[in-house]
């Protein structure tokens, strides 16, 4: 079965500094896998460089087995690539319903076919609604997740990559945020994880990869993995394979 | 009453002033491109429209129909040329850009057209005049504050309401962000860019009418432009046009102080609002 989604051998730098070496990731149909590793492991970095954020060899990112490495964002986009990024980058100054409509917009003027509409993501996100016409920038950390998860699911992907959604925000709205991604799974998409939160990413993912500067140093299925195989993988202490 | 006039005179100049704020206020304010060439724009289509007009014997109406698509056009070709290749975070390189290219249209203009002051005959239009009380409008002045208003109640509109104007709004407040959402910002910006240099075919068209132009010119222009988008307010299109009437009534009570005083009272007004209220009448406090 071909991969929706899979890296090979990517290399990525900023600069003079190599953030990846080499990496190898896979994501199948319907999956969810969840991506870990301490800060500036390169999680981020891999997701950026998939979105056609960094420079990467054609060959490097493949979707549905086409080569699609270093293809421009927007392209991305329409090509069914969705991502949640790190910080939410909502666009400030602009409503609720306005961030949202830009990306009903966009798959609009793009064709893009899906299940994801306002009112669909009003009944995931009870709040969206209710604060539709209030700017982004006033809503709480986590009003500003949905926000962006639903500016994500919006552009209708087949692929959504999630850049730590759970940073910054406090338990019980991170328990409401990571309900919502099996109603999302349950439509299809396939999904990639960031997290730093171990436990949390080993709950809401099929499989897992652990990164520790710039190498994948552990992958196996979530359910299986010890805590302690996760642990020597995570802080560098020898490599494990499940 | 003779103050009154000033303040009637003072809000129609302010129409014209509005009319270049509005392109300044859609690439400056928005975008965030510095286009130093703003007001060499204006006098290169007014050139084009004069020009345009002794050859072919054209009124007023018939230059701003065929002007204005030009200036599209024009606007187009420089973002797709030049702006696109030096927008950024990073203002100055759009600045450098259009500096040059501000000096390259002046020397063409003087190449092509010569030093000398020119106007587009307006057939009478531009003496006509209303008389309501004591004061007296004139029919041109008033069809320019109009123009300028609908122009300004368009763009707004365009920008709260429509697919482009959304996807301008996201692209100016995160270029990155807003490809993530799918939109392509370059294809963005030459359209914002089309539009700014499109209403300064407008622009183009009564400078020439209301009064003369020559090929130096520009900087001035680009001036008030510059002036009238601050007094009002970064990203905000009914703060230009305020910001306009501001500059506009400005120098009209400074003229009427001392013919002399009048173009420098609109530049210490823009200065005390610098000064007090840095984020523009209609602007938000930077936090």
């Amino acid at each position: 079965m071909t991969a929706v989604l899979s890296t090979h051998g990517l290399l990525a730098r900023y600069g003079d500094f190599q953030a990846l070496y080499g990496i190898d990731i896979e994501l199948h149909q319907g999956e969810a896998v969840a991506l870990i590793g301490a800060n500036g492991a390169g999680k981020s970095t891999l997701l950026r460089s998939i979105m056609g954020l960094l420079p990467v060899g054609r060959e490097m990112v493949r979707l549905h087995g086409d080569p699609v490495g270093g293809t421009a964002t927007d392209r991305m986009v329409q090509k069914g690539v969705a991502i949640v990024p790190e910080g939410r980058r909502l666009f400030t100054g602009m409503s609720v319903e306005d961030n949202l409509r830009v990306a009903i917009d966009q798959a609009a003027r793009m064709g893009a076919k899906g299940g994801w509409t306002l009112p669909r993501l009003h009944q995931l996100f009870p709040i969206l609604k209710e604060k539709a016409r209030t700017q982004v920038q006033s809503l709480s950390g986590g009003q500003q997740q949905m926000v962006a998860i639903g500016r994500a699911l919006l552009c209708q992907p087949r692929v959504l990559l999630c850049d730590e959604i759970s940073l910054g925000l406090a338990p019980k709205v991170i328990r409401e945020i990571y309900a919502a991604l099996p109603e999302i799974r349950a439509t299809g998409t396939a999904m990639i994880v960031v997290e730093q939160d171990v436990g949390l990413a080993r709950s809401a993912s099929d499989r897992l990869y652990c990164m520790l500067e710039g190498r994948v140093t552990l992958t196996g299925r979530s359910a299986e993995i010890t805590r302690e195989q996760i642990g020597k993988a995570y802080f560098g202490a020898g490599h494990g394979v499940v | 009453m003779e103050w009154f006039d000033a303040l009637v005179q003072g809000i129609l100049l302010g129409g014209m002033y509005a009319q270049y704020a509005l392109g300044m206020a859609l690439m400056f304010g928005v975008m965030r491109i510095v286009n130093i060439s703003h007001g060499d724009l204006v006098i290169l289509l007014s050139l084009i429209g004069i020009s345009m007009a002794s050859a072919w014997g054209l009124g007023p109406l018939p230059v701003l129909i065929v002007l204005v698509p030009l200036a599209v056009l024009m606007g187009w070709v420089l973002q797709k040329a030049v702006l696109n290749r030096v927008v950024g975070s990073d203002p100055l390189p759009s600045l450098i850009a259009t500096f040059g290219l501000s000096i390259a249209l002046q020397n063409l203009m003087l190449q092509i057209w010569s030093a000398n002051s020119r106007s587009l005959p307006g057939h009478g239009i531009e003496s006509q005049s209303i008389e309501i009380g004591a004061v007296y409008i004139g029919l041109l002045p008033l069809i320019v504050l109009a123009v300028a208003t609908g122009l300004t109640w368009g763009l707004d509109l365009t920008l709260k309401r429509t697919r482009f104007g959304r996807a301008l709004r996201a692209a100016s407040a995160d270029v990155e962000a807003a490809a993530m959402t799918g939109i392509n910002p370059r294809a963005v910006y030459a359209m914002a860019t089309a539009a700014a240099v499109g209403i300064l075919g407008f622009a183009a068209v009564f400078q020439a009418l209301r009064s003369t132009v020559a090929p130096a010119d520009g900087p001035a222009q680009l001036i008030y432009a510059f002036e009238a988008v601050i007094i009002g307010g970064m990203g905000t299109v009914w703060g230009a046009f305020v910001g306009s009437m501001v500059l506009g009534i400005s120098q009209a009570i400074g003229f009427r102080i001392d013919p002399g005083f009048g173009v420098l009272a609109g530049h210490i007004v823009f200065l005390i609002v610098l000064a007090t209220r840095p984020q523009g009448l209609f602007g938000k406090a930077l936090a």
